[in-house]
C-alpha cells in the first residue's frame, strides 16, 4: 500500500468511526417487547388512577413487560395547559408519579417526564401538579420550550409530514410511555394517544396548515414508537378541549386503558368519548397505513371493574 | 462626621442597591416576587412622582421622601439611590483602571445654561404636551432600557450556556431561553444614551448628572437649601487640592473652600481623601452672599423661552390624534389600535403616564411584551406593546401590572384580569386554512382560554373557527397560534379603552358517568 493511500483509507475511516459515534446515541432501536404481553388493551374501571394503573399493568405482566434493567425511560404525560389538576386538561399528576415509581421498580435507569406546551410551560409544569409529583418520585422533569432541545429526523412514507424537529430525549431514552388524557378537541375532536405525540415535536404549526389529522398519522410512522399507551380517563373533558373553560366540562369517569397499539387505545378511548372513530380522520388514516388496529372486535381485550 | 467610614457606608449601600436592580431587571424566572420589587421601586424620584399624580396618594409619596432626604443631605440620592448614577459610578472606576487620567477630575464650570434649561424644558413639555421629555431623560427609565435592551438577553445567553453545558451532563436545573429580540429601530434611543452615559462617565464622572439629568438638576436646586453638607476646615486645609482631583462632580473650588452644592452628590470622595481632615460632612450654617446680577440666568431665561416655542412645535407635529373608542366591532382586516397591555386602562392613559423604562418588558414571563416604535405615534416610541405574533398573553398572570412603578399599569387582580378586555378577536376567514386547504386545523380555538373562538360544522367533517368577542379577552392565544403566514387568519385589535368581557357561560354536558366500557 502506497502512503498516499493509506493516509487516505486511514483519514476515511476516522471519518466513519467519528460519524458513527456521533450518531449511535440516536441509532439505538427501541425495544419494547410487545409480544410478551397477555393482552393487546387492558381497560379498568372504578378506581383512583394509581390504583387502576397498578391493576392494569399487572394484568400485562408487570412494567418489567416493558422496561429493562438499566434503561432509560421517557414518560410524555400531557402537560399542555396551565391548569389545575382538578380540571383535567393535562394528565393526572398522581398517575404520572406512578407510572415513574413502576418504571424505577423495574430497574429503570433513569426516567424523564417533559411535554412541549401550549401555555407558559413553566406555569404549566408547576400548576399541573405533574413537576412536583413526577419528581418526588425521582424522574427528571425537562424543559422544552426552546427550539435547542429538537433536533431534525426524517418520517420515510409521510404523506404530508416527511420530516419533523422531535425532543432530544425521545432520541436519547431507551422506551418511550405515552401518557395522554382523553379529551374533546376543537377541531379533531377527540386528543389521545396519537394526538399527543404533537408535544415530542417543535413545530406544530406545520401540522396545522398541512392537514392535521394526515400528519398526525404520518408521525405515527417514526420508527421510535411508544412501548406503552397509557390513557388516562379518569376525569373525561367531553367539552370545549382541549384547555377547559371550567367544571362543567368534565365527565367523572374513573377508567383507564392501557395498550401497546395507539391506534387501538384512540380507538376505544373514541368510544368513551362517545363520537365515531370515522369521525376522528386521523384514526382511520393510521389504520389503513398499518400504525395499528382501529377495530377492537378483533383484539384480545381486558376488562376490570374495581 | 468627619470619618471614611461615610464613603464606605455608600459604597456598600450603592451596591446593595445596584445589584437589587439588576437582578429585578434581568429576573427571567420572575423568582422576585413583585412586592420586594416595589419596595426598591418605591423611592425612584420620577416614577414615584407620576404615580402620586395619578394615584394622589400618600402611599405613592416616594418622591416626597427624596425630597425630605435631599433637604436634609443633599443630593445623596444620585449616590445611594439612583441605579444609573450608581453604573456611572462603576464605569468611572472602570475609567480610571484603563487611564488614571480619567479619574483626575478637576473643578469645572457648571453647564448652568444647557442644565437649566433642560430642566424647564422637561417640566414644561411634561406638563402641557407629555411625558415624551421625561421617557428620554428620566435615570431610572434610561437605567431600566439598559437592562432590558442590553443587560437581560446577555443574562439569557449566559443563562443558555450553561443550560447547555449541565444538559449534556443530564442536568435541567438551567433551561433554555428563547429570545427574540426587538424591532432594530427601537434600540436606537437606548444605544444612543448607552454610548453617551457610557463615554462620559467613563471619562468624565458624573457630567451627565450634572448637564442633562433633570432629576439631578432639580435635586441641586434643592440642595441649596440642605441642611448636612460637605464643609471646609479652612484652618487645617493645605490647599492641596486632592479633593478636587477626586471629586466626580468636578465641583469642588479647593482654593476658594467654595463647593458647588448644586453639583455635589454626595460621594463623600472628598472626605476620604482629605489627608489633613480638612473636609468634613455636616451641618452648616448659611453663609450671606453678595447679590450679583448673574449674566448666565437672564441669558437662560431668555434662551427658555424660544427653545420651548420651538420644542412646542416639534412636539405638536409630532402628535398623534388621541384615539377614539371604536362604536362597533364590525370586522375589518387591518388593526385599528395597537394592543397595549393589561391595567393600562386606555391607551392615551397610559401614554400619559408610561416613561418606557421596560421593567414589565424585561418581567413579562411570556415575552409578548415589547418597545413600541410607531404603534402609539412617535411620542410613544420604546413604550411597550403587546406582539402577538411573537407571543400571547398568559390567563393565568398580572406580573406587569403589579410591578408598573409609575401606576401607567394598574394593579389587577387575576379575576379582574381574566375580564379585562384588552382588544377583540377578529376572524378573517378568506385566510383560514379550513377555507383555503379545507384540511382540519383549530389552533385559535384550541388556545383560547374563555372559548371566545369556537368551532362550527363547515363543509364535510371540518369544524372552521366562529368568534363570540363578547367573551374575547384579547390576550391574543389565538392570533399567537394561528399557523397562516404571512398574514394571520386571526388576529386581536386593540381596545382604545380597555373595556370588561363577559364572563363565558358553560352548562353540564349531556354526556354521563359510564357504568360500562362502551367497547
Amino acid at each position: 500500500m502506497k502512503r498516499r493511500d493509506f493516509l487516505k483509507t486511514s483519514a476515511g475511516a476516522g471519518l466513519a468511526a467519528g460519524a458513527a459515534l456521533s450518531f449511535g446515541g440516536y441509532d439505538k432501536l427501541w425495544s419494547p417487547s410487545t409480544a410478551a404481553a397477555k393482552y393487546d388493551l387492558v381497560a379498568v374501571m372504578g378506581g383512583n388512577p394509581d390504583a387502576m394503573f397498578d391493576l392494569a399493568i399487572q394484568e400485562l405482566g408487570g412494567m418489567g413487560t416493558f422496561v429493562k434493567k438499566g434503561q432509560k425511560v421517557l414518560i410524555k404525560p400531557n402537560i399542555g395547559w396551565d391548569v389545575i389538576p382538578e380540571l383535567a386538561a393535562n394528565t393526572n399528576p398522581l398517575l404520572v408519579k406512578r407510572i415513574v415509581e413502576h418504571c424505577f421498580k423495574a430497574g429503570a435507569k433513569e426516567v424523564y417526564v417533559f411535554d412541549h406546551t401550549c401555555d407558559n410551560w413553566v406555569n404549566c409544569y408547576k400548576n399541573s401538579a405533574i413537576e412536583k409529583n413526577a419528581k418526588s418520585a425521582g424522574a427528571k422533569v425537562v424543559p422544552g420550550n426552546s427550539e435547542s432541545y429538537y433536533h431534525e429526523i426524517q418520517i420515510p412514507g409521510g404523506v404530508k409530514l416527511q420530516s419533523a424537529k422531535v425532543h432530544q430525549l425521545l432520541l436519547e431514552t431507551d422506551v418511550f410511555i405515552n401518557v395522554p388524557v382523553l379529551k374533546n378537541h376543537n377541531s379533531t375532536r377527540m386528543t389521545c394517544c396519537l394526538k399527543n405525540s404533537m408535544g415530542l415535536v417543535w413545530d406544530r404549526g406545520y401540522w396545522h396548515s398541512n392537514d392535521l389529522n394526515q400528519c398526525i398519522a404520518d408521525f405515527a410512522l417514526y420508527e421510535k414508537k411508544p412501548a406503552l399507551n397509557v390513557i388516562d380517563c379518569y376525569n373525561v373533558m367531553v367539552k370545549h378541549g382541549p384547555q377547559g373553560v371550567s367544571k362543567e366540562d368534565l365527565v367523572l369517569m374513573k377508567s383507564q386503558i392501557l395498550t401497546t397499539d395507539w391506534v387501538a387505545g384512540d380507538a376505544a378511548a373514541a368510544k368513551m368519548l362517545g363520537v365515531g372513530v370515522e369521525m376522528i380522520e386521523y384514526i382511520p388514516i393510521a389504520h389503513k397505513m398499518g400504525l395499528g388496529n382501529m377495530n377492537l372486535e378483533s383484539l384480545n381485550i381486558q376488562r376490570i371493574k374495581m | 462626621m468627619t470619618t471614611p467610614l461615610l464613603r464606605r457606608l455608600r459604597i456598600a449601600f450603592s451596591t446593595l442597591i445596584f445589584i437589587c436592580f439588576f437582578l429585578i431587571f434581568v429576573d427571567f424566572r420572575s423568582l422576585i416576587p413583585s412586592k420586594y420589587t416595589n419596595i426598591l421601586l418605591f423611592l425612584q424620584f420620577i416614577p414615584s412622582a407620576i404615580r402620586f399624580y395619578s394615584l394622589q396618594s400618600m402611599a405613592a409619596g416616594g418622591f416626597l421622601a427624596v425630597l425630605a432626604l435631599t433637604v436634609l443631605t443633599g443630593r445623596t440620592y444620585c449616590s445611594f439611590l439612583c441605579p444609573l448614577g450608581i453604573g456611572m459610578d462603576l464605569n468611572s472606576r472602570i475609567g480610571g483602571r484603563i487611564k488614571k487620567k480619567f479619574r483626575r477630575y478637576g473643578l469645572k464650570k457648571p453647564f448652568t445654561i444647557l442644565r437649566y434649561l433642560l430642566l424647564a424644558a422637561t417640566l414644561i413639555v411634561t406638563m402641557v404636551w407629555g411625558i415624551y421629555m421625561l421617557t428620554l431623560l428620566d435615570p431610572y427609565s434610561i437605567f431600566g432600557r439598559f437592562m432590558t435592551y442590553f443587560a437581560k438577553p446577555a443574562v439569557i445567553e449566559i443563562n443558555n450556556f450553561l443550560a447547555g453545558v449541565l444538559g449534556r451532563f443530564d442536568i435541567y436545573y438551567l433551561s433554555d431561553i428563547p429570545f427574540k429580540g426587538f424591532p432594530l429601530i427601537v434600540y436606537a434611543v437606548p444605544s444612543l444614551f448607552f454610548l453617551l452615559i457610557g463615554g462620559l462617565s467613563l471619562t468624565k464622572g458624573r457630567l451627565f448628572c450634572n448637564m442633562i439629568c433633570p432629576v439631578g438638576t432639580l435635586l441641586g436646586l434643592l440642595s441649596k437649601i440642605s441642611i448636612l453638607r460637605i464643609k471646609f476646615d479652612d484652618s487645617a486645609c493645605t490647599r492641596c487640592g486632592r479633593c478636587a482631583v477626586r471629586c466626580k462632580s468636578s465641583c469642588i473650588d479647593f482654593l476658594n473652600h467654595n463647593i458647588d452644592v448644586t453639583r455635589c452628590v454626595g460621594c463623600f470622595n472628598c472626605v476620604t481623601t482629605c489627608q489633613d481632615k480638612a473636609i468634613s460632612y455636616g451641618i452648616v450654617s448659611l453663609k450671606k452672599k453678595e447679590h450679583v446680577t448673574d449674566e448666565n440666568k437672564r441669558k437662560l431665561i431668555a434662551t427658555s423661552v424660544l427653545f420651548l416655542l420651538g420644542i412646542s412645535r416639534i412636539a405638536k407635529g409630532q402628535d398623534k390624534p388621541a384615539p377614539k373608542p371604536k362604536k362597533d366591532s364590525t370586522v375589518k382586516e387591518e388593526r385599528k389600535f395597537p394592543v397595549c397591555p393589561p391595567g393600562a386602562g386606555s391607551i392615551a392613559d397610559f401614554n400619559k403616564d408610561c416613561t418606557a423604562c421596560s421593567l414589565c418588558i424585561s418581567a413579562c414571563p411570556n415575552g409578548v411584551l415589547e418597545p413600541a416604535y410607531k404603534q402609539y405615534g412617535i411620542t410613544g416610541m420604546m413604550q411597550p406593546v403587546m406582539n402577538y405574533h411573537k407571543s400571547f398573553c398568559t390567563y393565568n398572570c398580572t406580573i406587569c401590572t403589579e410591578i408598573c412603578p409609575t401606576y401607567a399599569l394598574h394593579p389587577l387582580v387575576l379575576d379582574a384580569k381574566k375580564l379585562t378586555q384588552l382588544g377583540k378577536v377578529t376572524f378573517i376567514k378568506d385566510n383560514c386554512i379550513v377555507k383555503t386547504e379545507k384540511t382540519a386545523c383549530g389552533a385559535c380555538s384550541e388556545a383560547c382560554p374563555t372559548k371566545a373562538v369556537y368551532m362550527i360544522p363547515y363543509e364535510g367533517n371540518l369544524l372552521i373557527p366562529e368568534v363570540n368577542v363578547d367573551i374575547c379577552i384579547g390576550c391574543g392565544h389565538c392570533e399567537y397560534a394561528c399557523p397562516t403566514i404571512p398574514y394571520k387568519a386571526i388576529f386581536v385589535d386593540g381596545n382604545p379603552v380597555h373595556l370588561a368581557a363577559k364572563k363565558p357561560v358553560n352548562q353540564e354536558s349531556e354526556i354521563k358517568t359510564p357504568v360500562e366500557f362502551p367497547f
